[in-house]
């Protein structure tokens, strides 16, 4: 059954129905819905909790204790209170704990503005955090991909025991489409080993959960877990899309919202005659590299789109390892351009890069 | 031949690290027998500090976690409520609890949090090396206040208990000491009550506990002990501050 | 002599609050030196211990085990 709703609540209804059992929150706009959402929702379910912390510092940390009691927990926030978060993120990560963080990100730095962008990128995929860590990060273009990715989103964190970020922003928070949920019995179940979970020692020797690890080469010796754990990551956790790029002869990389709108340029582009096709990543940590690389053996030009000064620009670089060409156009602080305005300027760069090839 | 006193059983066999003449290692024992004689062992969960109590994991044998400096309260309230029928307690210092984290402690006692917080004040940050912290007094000498601590530029010691007091979400708060055999005594069962406070559902309990420290007071073991007496119990009066409930 | 007491060497840090305590002055600091280079504190079986564990109760390094004998005790 379709529900109009906004992507805020669309995310709140998912994770109840993943099964998060622990919210905990503090009030920040543009992702208030969700808060308020599930200050309601989760009063439905037995046993659920649900507090509006005095603070995004006091609500990360209630959730590495409420994963570590063995509940499936989730915060969310926008820029200035993810800042907040990120040393509770680091201690997550350190102490191998599932956990998810939404961040619906909005105009900054600083106090910024409640506008959607997306210039949390480099800080969600570079671990805003202390220390060698990552966090998967998924950004939903839908609000029907927001409630897909809520589910996966727990299910990674607890099969990986790791913090994973969904990167939305503003409008995708309070924008409102249909979406369908899968109810839990639809789901396949999971079955996650919970042999870290603080419980009470009964029948059981006592455990401990600590990142503090004097010793250096016990300390290296965590780090490189760590690592490999995030090599496993970046095998099997790769996710994105591709729209009209089998005869493109530029490709577009834009994610989340921007790749709304990046989709609808190219649409009009197409009608005029112009081949620019989309990479879409979904996962942004761990980036789609590989299909960056192929895509760089049959065209060299590539149009970055952020809603930012350019942060995904650098992970395209990293890709193309100095192969293509690199144009980019971004727009900070809350400025969304319209299809229209979008696929004039992928145009003008469109036509540069042909006028440069036949000289 | 009877056995009259033992290392508890909630208690594993390292050694620990603690200075000589340090109350967190009498405040660390008094737990464990607690936990003991109250048979809680199976339910404890305990989240350790930042500071001189950071390894209470490697000293007790019950579930344990450690927590950023100063998160103790917002830690120990989620698993609480996700666990409502364990037992689960933070223990912090006065850095912890009365600096960085006076955000998570207030509101978890505002909110009147199942928890019982165990709260060493001992005046300095001690793992650091002697700095200054909320409570210590005026005219102390400490590494970031070496001409004494002036209030006009550096404020007052705070009284944790007094504060906290005035939130109607907490139940038990008691000041005792470990400075001698009395006052020892005496906090082994204030932790006690705040447990059967935890247990009774009353709200959120905390006891705090003023524990000598030689190596940054710069004081022999013993001498700090005294000084305990002489000087911290005059601005931390020892007593009980509030019992919405005897239990 | 009612009870006598057993201090581990290698857990005692020579604090001194148990011999500060004692009622029988039972414990004195002793000149000898453990594995971490702390004079240890010594208990003198001959001066009267009770077994009332006030040693074990300052003590804090839980170094200190406190045995009270019994009426069918052989050794007194």
């Amino acid at each position: 059954m379709k529900r109009l709703m906004s992507g805020n609540s669309a995310v709140g209804e998912a994770a109840v129905l993943a099964g998060c059992t622990a919210y905990f929150g503090y009030p920040i706009t543009p992702q208030n819905e969700l808060t308020e959402y599930m200050a309601k929702r989760i009063a439905e379910v037995p046993g659920a909790v649900f507090i509006q912390s005095e603070s995004e510092i006091a609500a990360i940390n209630m959730v590495l204790g409420a994963s570590a009691a063995g509940a499936r927990a989730m915060t969310s926030s926008s820029g200035p209170g993810i800042s907040l978060k990120q040393e509770g993120v680091s201690y997550l990560a350190a102490d191998e704990l599932p956990a998810v963080i939404v961040n619906m990100m909005r105009g900054g730095p600083g106090m910024g503005n409640i506008s959607p962008a997306q210039s949390d990128y480099l800080q969600a995929t570079r671990g805003g955090g202390h220390g060698d860590y990552r966090t998967i990060v998924l950004a939903p273009a839908s609000v029907q991909e927001a409630a897909e990715l809520v589910y996966v989103a727990f299910d990674l964190a607890d099969a990986y025991r790791n913090p994973v970020v969904i990167l939305g922003d503003g409008m995708l928070g309070q924008m409102m489409e249909p979406v369908t949920f899968t109810s839990a019995a639809d789901r396949p179940k999971k079955k996650y080993p919970k042999d870290y979970v603080l419980s009470g020692a009964s029948g059981r020797p006592s455990r401990m959960i600590r990142s503090l690890l004097f010793d250096t080469k016990e300390e290296e010796e965590h780090n490189w877990k760590l690592f490999r754990k995030y090599q496993l990551m970046e095998r099997n956790e790769v996710r994105y899309e591709t729209f009209l790029l089998d005869d493109a002869d530029m490709a577009v990389l834009a994610y989340g919202i921007a790749a709304r709108i990046a989709k609808g340029a190219i649409k009009r582009l197409r009608q005029e005659g112009l081949k620019v096709g989309l990479i879409r990543p979904i996962s942004l940590w761990p980036f789609p590299k590989k299909i960056i690389q192929e895509t760089a053996k049959q065209l060299s030009d590539f149009f970055v789109f952020e809603m930012s000064t350019g942060q995904m620009i650098e992970d395209v670089k990293l890709s193309l390892e100095g192969k293509g060409h690199i144009h980019f156009y971004g727009r900070p602080g809350g400025v969304i351009p319209t299809p229209v305005e979008l696929s004039r300027i992928i145009a003008r760069h469109f036509y540069q890069s042909q006028r440069g090839k036949k000289q | 031949m009877k056995t009259v006193y033992a290392r508890p059983k909630s208690m594993k066999e390292a050694h620990f690290h603690y200075c000589p003449g340090c109350g967190h290692g009498v405040i660390t024992r008094l737990i464990a027998e607690v936990v003991d004689e109250m048979e809680l062992r199976d339910k404890t969960i305990c989240v350790a500090p930042a500071g001189c109590g950071m390894l209470l994991y490697n000293y007790f044998d019950f579930d344990t976690i450690e927590s950023a400096h100063g998160r103790g309260a917002a830690v120990a309230t989620g698993i609480k409520r996700v666990r409502p029928e364990n037992l689960v307690f933070s223990y912090q210092g006065d850095g912890d609890l009365a600096a960085i984290g006076t955000a998570e402690g207030f509101h978890a006692a505002n909110r009147g949090e199942l928890i019982s917080v165990i709260f060493v004040n001992n005046g300095v940050y001690g793992m650091t090396g002697g700095q200054m912290a909320p409570t210590t007094m005026l005219e102390q000498v400490t590494t970031t206040s070496p001409a004494g601590r002036d209030s006009l530029i550096q404020g007052h010691p705070v009284k944790i208990c007094e504060v906290y007091a005035t939130l109607d979400g907490t139940s038990y708060l008691e000041r005792v000491a470990v400075n001698k055999p009395a006052g020892i005594i005496k906090t082994k069962k204030a932790i006690a009550r705040a447990f059967r406070h935890q247990l009774q559902k009353t709200g959120f309990s905390l006891v705090e506990i003023l524990s000598p420290c030689p190596t940054n007071w710069k004081m022999s073991p013993l001498d700090a002990c005294r000084w305990v007496d002489d000087v911290m119990t005059k601005v931390f009066p020892l007593g009980l501050i509030k019992e919405t409930k005897k239990c | 002599m009612k009870g006598f007491i057993r201090i581990d060497p290698e857990r005692c840090k020579g604090c001194s609050w148990c011999m500060e305590h004692c009622p029988s002055h039972a414990i004195m600091l002793s000149n000898r030196l453990n594995l971490k280079g702390y004079f240890i504190a010594d208990f003198e079986e001959k001066k009267g211990c009770t077994g009332c564990a006030i040693c074990a109760v300052m003590c804090p390094e839980v170094a200190i085990e406190v045995y009270q004998f019994e009426k069918t005790d052989e050794r007194q």
